[in-house]
């Protein structure tokens, strides 16, 4: 079963990494100047401490595993920009978060979202506490002072 | 020639390891003393395993010759190296490339076989025969992926004129010994499988295997975390955003033999001294391996960080995934048929230190559940064709589900008896750490209202679980406490410092981003910052713009502050250098941006109170666990000297005298 799954993930590694190569991005936005909030915080400390909480759950795209909180990469300057701009004008986090990955998809998102594809993430992590429960729970002894000698 | 030579060494440990592995497995099917051919046989085990160990590390040292020299017609120096590079980076570049670093685990590897050969006594010659026929069994592994797919000592042709260099970043002292650190801690880990499997297939689980193995899991943990605490400052201070930990997918590989191991330790001193949970602690030793497994291989492949980093040299990357099933396979199958033959040991009431040990490695075996799926399942998704991402809003919360209640197990667990005890009886010693966790508690909320539910309890905890892991040491004479005890006590006492710095970093950080014109003064948190200047200055191989940053604290007398901003030529590269200053109760943390077109600069500040908390916390785990390995070495030999002493007494005395 672990192998199958080794394999079918070599596979599918293999196949995604064809297509992307494929896709070669055209970075020509690095001359551009940074967006206006992309080094700016906002006004509110309120809205800011909001947008700054959204901003660190959000995946910059082009570094490897940063969030757009921390990272000097340009794409991660215009998406701070654009959150607080978005906040700035109201918006919940929630609906921004809703926004980018409807735009870019759920791998923007650190968060992961709740649906049958997720489940497994919080059904495993129980199945394990209950497997090491069942393997553990013979060491007891029911009743006090019973020798306890196995 | 000197190539050549190595590459022959390497060969023969292979063929060592490969002898090491057959003499044993075929020693072991005969009965015991019925055959002197097997005996012969077994009794070649160990030194096979000391010669084997001679060579690998021959062949390493031919490595690191040919890398000091620069020997430009091996394509491994020429791709890594530089004839210009300084003695200490040529040094550290024979393990800072691929197949560098996996000799270098095969070394370390047969090393850690020659010196179990050597020294240890305390179990059954067949044990040990055993343990080193499966040490021998994961070496061959790792000959096999360099001599057939990562040869180190490859020439080229024709000579190039000088070597690529080697990224400017990575010619840092700290992560030269960096992977290095964390290959130790998992050469230690392997070094405790072998010694589960030589335990499981000679049915000798029992407090003896567990005192033989215990100092392995030690000095493996103590590495483990020792190259955790120095990655996550690095990374701190290098990427220029104050960030210290990113759920980063080669984090976790670290991170997860630490936690395996972390309660692998805690249920092998349990085995040792209560003979209880010796099912659970084989399972344990596999599972750690196979999270070192995991974290050598995966990250090797380049799998979880980039799917081009794996694509690029899918060949390799199947070889290695090959030998992670072969490993994890084989280490589960033997455990699965073997398990049941392993009698249970013995039993401990609900209330006991047995059973609060029980309890913390129930919550670290969960917490390693949570990060192992974080960590692979974005895999699995795009498998099925969807890309997700698993961050800080998954680990956080799942992890501190099982972190806090460990905190207060963890508090409570020391002073309880072994087997069987009362909470009526330690209940006094908890009323101190029980009143300072909850007045931390009541006096953030009242001061901080704002502050999340996780750093909240975590500061609150930190304190209570400070205080509480001093007691063990109320009420004994500190000079007679044995060196295991105050390992233990620095090592509670590390993590709660380390807690208490996290949550504090999380809840009282102030940061600031602002464009600021030379001569403009900043504030942020308690801090006012003048910038004053901003200079070109000039490196070896970089120029940078340096900002010189005046910061006084509540009106003090400034500090100089030197942030910098370096461009590298080759390859083209800016970084942020950015510059902190410590003080008891935080660090200021300063970097400096981009110029703006309005004249102004970009300034990035952040007041971190209690940030070296975490990294001195991390240290002080890692000194508990030096202490304990080393009040656990000098009891070994003492025991043995004792052992042989005894032994030797009886054979001097005529065997008429004992009747």
């Amino acid at each position: 079963m672990r192998r199958a799954l080794a394999v079918l993930a070599l596979v599918a590694v293999l196949a995604i990494g064809a297509l992307t190569s494929i896709a070669a991005p055209a970075d020509a936005q690095d001359s551009l100047p940074p967006a206006p909030y992309a080094y700016r915080q906002l006004e509110d400390p309120e809205q800011e401490a909001k947008a700054q909480e959204l901003m660190e759950t959000l995946r910059c795209l082009t570094c490897q595993s940063q969030s757009i909180a921390d990272s000097d990469a340009s794409i991660a300057g215009d998406m701070r920009s654009q959150v607080r701009q978005r906040i700035m004008a109201g918006e919940e986090p929630e609906e921004i978060r809703q926004w980018l990955i409807d735009r870019y998809g759920d791998y923007i998102s650190y968060k992961p979202v709740v649906k049958p594809l997720t489940w497994p993430l919080y059904i495993i992590p129980a199945l394990v506490l209950l497997l090491a429960v069942l393997l553990l729970r013979r060491r007891f002894r029911r009743a006090r002072r019973d020798g306890g000698e196995a | 020639m000197i190539a050549e030579i190595g590459l022959v060494l390497l060969w023969l440990a292979a063929a060592l390891a490969m002898l090491q592995l057959l003499s044993g497995a075929w020693s072991l099917t005969g009965k015991d003393g019925t055959d002197e051919l097997r005996a012969e046989t077994a009794g070649m085990v160990r030194p096979v395993a000391v010669m084997q160990g001679v060579l690998a590390a021959l062949s390493f040292a031919m490595l690191a010759w040919l890398f000091v020299r620069t020997d430009l017609s091996v394509l491994l120096v020429a791709l890594n190296s530089h004839s210009d590079k300084p003695f200490i980076f040529k040094l550290a570049g024979t393990w800072g490339n691929h197949e560098g670093s996996m000799l270098l685990w095969a070394t370390v590897m047969g090393l850690a076989g020659a010196l179990v050969a050597l020294v240890e006594r305390r179990l059954p010659e067949k044990t040990i025969v055993a343990t080193l026929a499966a040490q021998a069994f994961v070496s061959l592994g790792f000959y096999a992926f360099l001599l057939f797919s990562s040869n180190p000592f490859e020439r080229i042709s024709p000579v190039p004129a000088d070597g690529n260099g080697l990224n400017p970043l990575l010619q840092d002292i700290g992560l030269a010994f960096h992977p290095p650190t964390l290959y130790f801690g998992y050469v230690g880990l392997s070094v405790a499988f072998s010694f589960a499997v030589g335990a499981l297939i000679t049915r000798e689980v029992g407090p003896a295997f567990a005192r033989a193995m215990r100092p392995w899991v030690l000095g493996a943990w103590i590495f483990l975390t020792v190259g955790i605490t120095a990655g996550s400052y690095w990374a701190y201070y290098e990427l220029g955003w104050g960030g210290w930990w990113f759920w980063d997918p080669v984090e976790n590989a670290s991170l997860m033999p630490w936690l395996a191991a972390t309660a692998l330790l805690h249920s092998a001193g349990v085995l040792a001294a209560r003979d209880a949970l010796r099912t659970w602690t084989i399972m344990l030793g596999v599972v750690a391996f196979s999270m070192s497994m995991v974290g050598t291989f995966l990250v090797r492949s380049g799998i979880l960080t980039s799917v081009h980093a794996f694509a690029v040299d899918p060949e390799r990357g199947s070889f290695i995934l090959v030998l992670l099933a072969i490993y994890i396979g084989g280490a589960l199958t033997l455990f699965g048929l073997r398990a049941a033959t392993v009698t249970e040991g013995k039993q401990f009431a609900a209330v006991s230190r047995e059973a609060s040990l029980v309890f913390n490695n129930v919550a670290l075996t969960a917490i390693l559940a949570i990060v192992l799926l974080g960590t692979l399942y974005p895999l699995v998704t795009e498998a099925f064709g969807t890309r997700v991402s698993i961050g800080p809003p998954y680990f956080n919360p799942m992890g501190a589900v099982f972190a806090l209640p460990m905190m207060v197990v963890m508090a409570i667990g020391p002073l309880l008896r072994w087997r069987d005890d009362r909470f009526g009886r330690v209940g006094r010693a908890l009323i101190l750490p029980g009143l300072a966790t909850i007045a931390v508690l009541v006096a953030t909320l009242v001061l901080a209202p704002g502050i999340g539910v996780l750093p909240l309890l975590g500061l609150a905890l930190a304190v209570g679980l400070a205080i509480a892991s001093v007691i063990p040491l109320f009420g004994r004479n500190l000079r007679r406490t044995p060196l295991p005890i105050w390992g233990m006590v620095v090592s509670h006492l590390g993590l709660a410092v380390a807690v208490g710095g996290m949550a504090s970093e999380s809840a009282f950080s102030t940061e600031r981003l602002v464009a600021a014109q030379v001569g403009d003064t900043v504030t942020v948190g308690p801090w006012s910052i003048e910038l004053a200047a901003v200079e070109p200055v000039a490196g070896p191989n970089w120029t940078a713009l340096q900002a010189d940053m005046q910061a006084s604290y509540e009106g003090g007398a400034p500090t100089q502050m030197l942030p910098q901003s370096r461009t590298f030529t080759s390859p083209p590269q800016t970084t942020s250098e950015s510059a902190l200053h410590t003080r008891w109760n935080g660090q200021l943390y300063t970097v400096i941006g981009e110029l703006g077109e309005d004249g102004r600069w970009q300034l990035r500040l952040w007041w971190k109170p209690f940030v070296p908390l975490i990294w001195l916390g991390g240290l002080l785990v890692a000194l508990g666990g030096a202490l304990a390995l080393v009040g656990r070495i000098i009891s070994g030999w003492r025991r043995q000297y004792q052992a042989r002493r005894i032994a030797m007494r009886r054979e001097e005395r005529p065997v008429g005298d004992l009747r």
